[in-house]
């Protein structure tokens, strides 16, 4: 069937599979291997984009479904200021570590911080939730994360 | 120097590519005419196979090629290089006589659910997943057993014909019949038996492969997300597939997570050469969520019937543990070494125990096979000795912190002999706890439980300590008392180029602990080379030295000390370059802040950088000295280290839900000393969530069948970021002497301190003696209702 589709703003139709996922169409189609697929049926969360600006698990829904709307992925936010501005935290807070998890929890904080610029820290590791990570213990992610919301009020 | 990298919590230089999501992870990459395998695993734990039907495979559209144990026959199993010495080990028959695991692929019987039964490649991978639904198999099932102790009973289903009565080796340390004596003397004997669950690494990334094979030269590349790229290439290819050594290339692209479940050989990356080279072109495969459970090595699992025996004053005076351990249906290639050495030769802990003695019988059964991960062995055996230490303070009616305090090795102790074969090198247990102790006010803990009860919640805390053995090893040691069979020393190759830039080969194989950076640190403190002008090369067994790799928190500590050798050597052939210039004797010559200058007169002074240029140029060197600058060190450490710390929790539990919250998680740790503090910190946080989630969810469940009934992230539970705190961190450093920079070990250590802080400070907010793990709603709910 025949796919239009607006990836990191970048048009184009495809002709898919019905049954193809999104995450297979953005690594496997379009070569964005920046979100992973690490097979869980959604549960780890590593796959997840932004539809329409909203973080979504690319694994659990069809490609078919995101037609005719816009999807971002980390490859096309390198111009963003909150994700610059979440990245340079991230380095400084030592919040990476086998980095497999990182551009799922990059966008679902820019979500956060793009709806609430003042999170709490619980505010923070509710959003986290929806991202499974077994290196960190989510603490230097946490603290990037207030340390960015404070860099990102002074940088506006 | 003026100031110091070692000991800055430097900006890694792996962030950039991770952060922007470039970073290539194994299911990244993409080769031309790229094929993919998809496994038929057994769905039975034990059965014979009586007929392999491949007609309606083999006509699928796309199927390249099918293999099964029939086609696999001239090719080794994978051997076991790990067989304590002193004891007699029990294995599968080798063609060369060394003890033996799995065949690649089952030949004509499986021994365990998801054990590999065909191996389907096709031009896309739906094709390959199609034509394995097709593969039709029957089967003859046999009885299976499944736990350790039902295993070693006399009628038991034997697992392997040649080993009738399952059982691999039976290991002990220490003196049986002393500790018997002394615990039949004993003022006070509290006996418990403390099962350690079976557990699962769970990394988000699950393993994968990429094999090719190039038929003009006959070489094959092997792209795996594995800790052990040098063991690879050895093991595949001379040992197992009959190639030669520099025929096999391994390369490890970016890691995503492992906690030693990737620290392994596994029969499918063997499968995927083979078919390759059948086939000529790349074979990927990506394993899935199921196999996770299935293929990879599950960890834990101890079941220790343990006996602690002492005075009523709080001294201890012998310990007496039996383990029942199995390995599953086959032992992996580092076989018996975690329950058997690991787990034996820790389980004093911290203390200073006069009589210990420690046993295991190591089994087959019809189950996946278990290997160590984070923490591996000795987080078992520092979770009896903590849990013991609580029940005999419970048992004389003292508090157990002064119960540890009473029996810890104190500090004029070391190095310590523990009784059991390990030699303790360095320690200052009762600071760790003093410095814990002083950030939690105790006196205040009946206020703070008034106030929880008020909240219909009950408060409690934990203490517990632990000392564990870091840094695989000194290669003497290591195949005399562990039986490994290969070297355990770090590598390194220092190359300082023309332009003062340096380049480094490590031969450990970094997954998200930041060697690139680490090492970077060394290089600089050690020759004044700008961190940013460090090249670290690695992930390639091409071009890099080979080492085991890393696991057992033995990268900084025996890698780092390799590094730190190779800089000493080209300090010392720059110094004799420098006395060559000015003209002096060697003596003459000192360094500091990467220049060589004449002692007492600081304006004859050269640059690394000038010196290097000198060398390579060559123009002018003194007699003898040969052109260029670098060096290649092999080093092997005299002695293990054991870092060590106190942990404190305060818990609260829901009455009515039996749910845990864990108000406050404070650690003190000790790793000796650090270079990159926010990296070592980091690995601390992850020990620490590790350790809390194995206490309180994880658990790797089997029914009846052998099937593992929650092979699935949903159902294979882990702490999301709301339901934790932030962990309260602070470290102590004592140097160790058996690394050259004084670091110990630091990635799996924390975690050792976790699981009895935990199960401590949720049995006192109960007010019972004690729970097994994990400590779910339900159990938790169910105590408190029995409560007496």
């Amino acid at each position: 069937m025949e796919f239009r589709y607006s990836v990191n703003g970048v048009q184009g139709v495809s002709e898919i599979k019905a049954n193809l996922l999104l995450v297979d169409f953005l690594r496997d189609t379009l070569g964005l291997t920046g979100t992973k697929n690490p097979l869980d049926y959604g549960q780890t969360g590593a796959c997840t984009v932004l539809l329409n600006g909203q973080p979504v698990k690319s694994s659990m829904m069809l490609a078919i479904q995101a037609n005719d709307t816009n999807i971002t992925t980390i490859e096309g936010l390198a111009d963003s200021e909150t994700i610059r501005i979440l990245q340079a935290s991230f380095k400084e807070y030592h919040a990476v570590q086998c980095g497999y998890c990182t551009p799922a929890v990059l966008l679902v904080l820019k979500d956060l911080l793009d709806r609430i610029p003042n999170p709490t820290e619980l505010e923070v590791r509710k959003q986290l939730d929806s991202v499974l990570c077994r290196c960190t213990g989510y603490q230097n992610i946490v603290l990037a994360a207030l340390d960015a919301s404070k860099n990102l009020a002074s940088a506006s | 120097m003026t100031t110091s990298i070692f000991g800055s919590a430097v900006i890694r230089k792996e962030d950039n590519g991770l952060l922007s999501g470039k970073s290539q992870f194994m299911a990244d990459i993409v080769l031309p005419e790229m094929s993919f395998m998809a496994l038929l695993d057994s769905p039975y734990a034990h059965a014979i196979i009586k007929k392999i039907d491949l007609s309606q495979a083999k006509i699928v559209d796309g199927v390249l090629d099918i293999l099964i144990g029939d086609d696999i026959k001239q090719y080794n199993p994978l051997p076991v290089l790990m067989n304590p010495a002193g004891s007699e080990g029990h294995f599968p028959p080798h063609p060369w006589g060394f003890p033996a695991g799995q065949t690649i692929l089952a030949i004509n019987k499986v021994r365990h659910v998801g054990e590999t039964v065909a191996a389907v490649v096709a031009t896309s991978l739906e094709i390959a997943q199609k034509a394995v639904s097709l593969i039709n198999v029957e089967y003859e099932i046999l009885p299976h057993v499944l736990d350790a102790r039902s295993a070693i009973a006399s009628g038991a289903p034997v697992v392997h014909e040649s080993i009738p009565d399952n059982v691999c080796q039976y290991v002990s340390w220490g003196d049986r019949q002393k500790t018997s004596e002394a615990i039949k003397n004993a003022e006070v004997v509290v006996r418990k038996n403390l099962p350690y669950q079976l557990v699962s690494a769970c990394p988000v990334e699950p393993r994968a492969t990429i094999a090719d094979y190039n038929p003009d030269d006959q070489t094959y590349t092997l792209w795996t997300n594995t800790q052990i790229p040098h063991i690879n290439r050895a093991v595949l290819s001379g040992l197992v597939l009959n190639i030669p050594f520099n025929k096999l290339r391994v390369i490890v692209p970016e890691v995503g997570g492992s906690y030693g479940c990737k620290g392994y050989i596994y029969n499918d990356t063997a499968i995927a050469l083979v078919l390759a080279e059948r086939l000529c072109r790349p074979v990927k495969w990506v394993d899935s969520r199921e196999g996770i459970f299935q293929r990879t090595v599950h960890a834990r699992g101890s079941d220790i019937d343990a006996t602690i025996a002492g005075s009523k004053n709080g001294k201890i005076n012998a310990l007496y543990c039996s383990n029942f351990a199995t390995l599953g249906a086959y032992s992996t290639f580092n076989g018996p070494g975690a329950p058997a050495a690991l787990t034996g030769m820790s389980i004093t802990g911290a203390y200073a125990i006069e009589n210990p003695f420690y046993e295991v019988n190591i089994s087959y059964t019809n189950r996946q096979m278990v290997g160590p991960m984070r923490g591996a062995g000795r987080t078992e055996g520092i979770y009896v000795i903590e849990r013991l230490i609580d029940l005999f303070a419970l048992e004389i009616g003292m508090d157990p912190i002064q119960v540890r305090r009473i029996n810890y090795i104190k500090n004029d102790q070391f190095p310590y002999k523990n009784g059991l074969g390990f030699t303790y090198d360095t320690g200052n247990y009762e600071l760790a706890l003093e410095l814990a102790l002083k950030q939690v006010d105790l006196a205040n803990i009946e206020k703070l439980r008034s106030d929880a009860a008020k909240r219909n919640r009950l408060l409690g805390f934990g203490v517990s300590s632990y000392a564990a053995v870091t840094g695989v090893g000194p290669s003497p040691y290591m195949h005399n008392v562990i039986g490994l069979n290969g070297g355990t020393y770090g590598t390194a190759h220092l190359r300082i180029h023309q332009s003062g830039d340096a380049q480094l080969h490590i031969g450990s194989q970094p997954h998200g602990q930041g060697h690139v950076t680490v090492f970077s640190q060394l290089v600089t403190e050690e020759l004044g080379i700008p961190f940013d002008q460090i090249e670290v090369i690695h992930s390639d067994t091409k071009g890099n030295l080979p080492i085991g790799g890393s696991y057992g928190s033995r990268s900084f500590q025996i890698e780092g000390g390799a590094i730190i050798m190779a800089c000493r050597k080209i300090k010392k052939k720059a110094l004799l370059m420098a006395a060559y210039i000015f003209n002096v004797a060697e003596d003459s010559i000192a360094y500091a802040d990467g220049n060589f200058f004449v002692t007492g007169s600081p304006e004859k002074s050269i640059t690394l950088k000038s010196i290097s240029n000198s060398l390579h140029n060559a123009w002018d060197l003194p007699e003898g000295m040969d052109p260029g600058l670098e060096a290649i060190s092999y080093w092997d450490p005299k002695d293990f280290a054991f870092p060590f710390g106190t942990h404190i929790a305060v818990v609260e539990v829901d009455q009515s839900t039996g749910v845990i919250e864990i108000i406050r998680y404070i650690s003190v740790d000790d790793y000796g000393r650090v270079c990159n503090p926010g990296i070592v910190d980091g690995q601390t946080h992850g020990n620490i969530y590790a350790g809390i989630s194995q206490a309180l969810i994880e658990q790797v469940v089997h029914n009846e069948l052998g099937e593992v009934t929650n092979a699935k992230s949903l159902d294979y539970g882990s702490p999301r970021a709301s339901s934790l705190p932030l962990f309260e961190l602070s470290r102590t450093e004592t140097a160790t002497p058996n690394s050259p920079h004084g670091g110990k070990g630091a990635g799996d250590v924390a975690i050792n301190g976790v699981p009895p802080t935990i199960v401590s400070a949720v049995c006192n907010a109960i007010g019972i003696p004690h729970l097994d793990m994990p400590l779910t709603p339900e159990k938790v709910w169910n105590a408190i209702q029995s409560r007496t």
